[in-house]
């Protein structure tokens, strides 16, 4: 049935010389709202808390509307029913965990069932620490507990900002796990400032690219990333394909790993994950080169049948050419083969990627929304 | 053993009450003017803080002056509430309790103030989007937070207003019975010829309830910073 977008924002905002505007649809699972630090992320987020005001426009949740400049409509932070992850945490001092959790309680229109209570501490891990003050946690445990607390208080829409940016990468490593279990077991919206596009591969559906305080493109994680005209924008990390596969099978001879993904197959060194698994994963476009003839007789493992849908020139040396081999695939090679294998929009080559190629840190459980697509 | 006289248990029971009605007008007072100074900004604000922090370095004898010019009863104020109220603060232990109070009030705000501005601003938004209105967020955050700087300077008030002596005896005068309190009374026995050892007894006295009043406050105050770490 059609519905209007969940999240529906269409804000600007001035702010010294610096001009903020967002215009902004999502649905459900989870969104990430990457940029640069400064591109207003923090911002935004704030401005849909109700913690900051946008000068115009109108930010409308599940259907109610929380700001609207023109009938002169703002609805006060704490009747948005709006959680909030701060990215220090902010849980107060002088309330034990349990008392954190249960802060907001008596705000609750229906009261609050203690099996909900026991559920939320279970799926965070958190009955351990119950009796114990916030300083004595680590910073990890902390986040824990600050996202328990902002779902017990029913949000509607969980905003996260950069929740593990503080964090060292065993910290983040702890986390990150339970940010998935939230994103795939509960209902809530959840919407993810990060500058960090690891963790929006990992965690994201769909992202939202922000800039200077605009809203460059949004849209699926995996579309937006081989973008090439966005490259400016995802920054300066190295170019490269997001593929969401299935794991088919183990092969215990070799030690590698079956994944399938559109009508394909790819090899990689066996990843620890049961069959079925449905995972997201990067393949940087230095990892993949091009031959106009069927390779045979190589080590390379890894062969797709590919159409070359757009070059980019964007060095002296180097081009990046995007491929379709049923989903996008980037490959970075040298302008000078560009030539001598005579490249051209349409023409057919052959891809290859080294099994020992895939970018491990962006392994993740993808999120059942996007698996069932594929 | 150590028997009170009645003349003490008088000044004694006087500086008690003077003491805590100055208390009692000084903590909402000191808590509002120091949120104001600590949350806002507006124009004149500097002047503001300079108005309630002249009792600090004012000699008392000014105040108490100032108090007995706009609150005696032919004063601009003091004449009006009469008049209106049949309120007086001229000679009587109310009039050296305001007095008390307007001493003690800057230690008061210096106090909270700065415990105010230590409240991390990010604890309050939190419980904001967590449900809370601004008078809850007040009475569940802000207030547990700044209760230790509130202790400090309800004590140091306390001890200036039992101290208090300029102000008082300029704009009350000393009244056995009314406004004599501890200081009035020792200075008193100061000035008569046989009075060496009434007035050894009251600094005695003195220093008993201000140690009362410093153990007191370091122990609550322990118990609190424990709360909070």
């Amino acid at each position: 049935m059609p519905k209007n977008p969940l999240i529906n924002i269409d804000i600007q905002r001035k702010k010294g010389n610096f001009n903020f505007s967002a215009q902004i649809q999502t649905n459900g699972g989870l969104t990430a709202f990457f940029g640069r630090s400064g591109s207003g992320k923090t911002s935004l987020i704030n401005m849909i808390a109700g913690l900051d005001t946008p000068d115009e426009g109108m930010i409308i949740i599940d259907d109610q509307v929380l700001f609207d400049s023109k009938h002169k409509i703002n609805i006060a932070p704490e009747q948005r029913k709006i959680g909030y992850i701060f990215q220090d945490g902010r849980l107060f001092p002088h309330l034990n965990v349990r008392s954190n959790l249960l802060y907001a309680r008596r705000f609750l229109s229906v009261p609050l069932k203690h099996e909900k209570f026991v559920a939320i501490v279970d799926l965070l891990g958190l009955e351990q620490m119950l009796d114990r003050r916030p300083t004595t946690l680590s910073g990890g445990e902390q986040q824990r507990v600050a996202i328990g607390r902002a779902l017990l208080a029913d949000p509607r829409l969980l905003l996260m900002d950069e929740p593990l940016a503080s964090l060292d990468s065993a910290r983040k490593a702890e986390v990150l796990p339970f940010i998935e279990n939230l994103r795939d077991q509960l209902k809530t919206p959840i919407l993810y400032v990060s500058h960090a596009i690891d963790e929006v591969i990992r965690l994201a559906d769909t992202m939202v690219l922000l800039d200077k305080g605009n809203t460059i493109a949004q849209g699926e994680v995996e579309d937006l990333m081989s973008r090439l005209d966005l490259r400016p924008f995802t920054g300066r990390y190295e170019a490269g394909a997001i593929l969401s596969v299935n794991i088919t099978a183990h092969d215990s001879k070799y030690g590698l790993t079956e994944l399938s993904f559109t009508g394909h197959k790819l090899l990689i060194p066996h990843i620890n994950f049961p069959i079925g698994s449905h995972l997201r994963m990067r393949i940087l476009a230095r990892d993949v080169s091009l031959s106009k003839l069927k390779p045979t007789k190589t080590s390379i493992l890894n062969v797709f049948d590919a159409v070359i849908t757009e070059i980019s020139h964007d060095s002296v040396s180097q081009c990046e050419v995007i491929l379709d081999i049923g989903t996008p695939l980037i490959a970075r090679i040298t302008y000078k083969s560009v030539i001598d294998l005579d490249l051209k929009v349409g023409s057919k080559v052959f891809a290859q990627v080294k099994a020992a190629a895939i970018d491990r840190r962006t392994l993740g459980l993808g999120s059942t929304r996007i698996s069932s697509i594929i | 053993m150590f028997l009170l006289t009645p003349f003490e248990i008088e000044a004694i029971k006087l500086s008690l009450k003077v003491s805590t009605l100055a208390l009692l007008g000084c903590l909402p007072l000191g808590l509002l003017v120091a949120w104001i100074l600590a949350r806002y900004d507006f124009y004149g604000k500097s002047l503001f803080s300079c108005i309630i922090h002249l009792p600090l370095v004012l000699p008392p004898v000014v105040i108490g002056y100032l108090l007995l010019v706009l609150f005696g009863k032919q004063g601009v104020i003091g004449n009006w509430l009469w008049e209106n109220f049949e309120i007086t603060f001229a000679f009587n232990w109310k009039g050296a309790a305001v007095a008390a109070g307007i001493m003690a009030l800057p230690l008061m705000v210096r106090s909270i103030r700065l415990s105010l501005e230590q409240v991390n601003v990010g604890l309050e938004q939190a419980a904001r989007t967590l449900g809370a209105s601004p008078k809850w967020v007040f009475m569940t955050v802000t207030l547990p937070l700044i209760l230790p700087g509130i202790l400090t300077g309800t004590i140091l008030a306390f001890a200036r207003s039992l101290g208090e002596f300029g102000a008082t005896i300029t704009f009350v005068s000393n009244i056995p019975g009314e406004t004599q309190t501890l200081p009035l009374a020792l200075y008193s026995l100061t000035q008569a010829p046989d009075g060496d050892t009434g007035a050894t007894r009251l600094v005695v006295i003195s220093i008993l309830i201000a140690l009362a009043a410093l153990i007191t406050s370091e122990t609550l105050s322990r118990r609190i910073s424990n709360r909070l770490k």
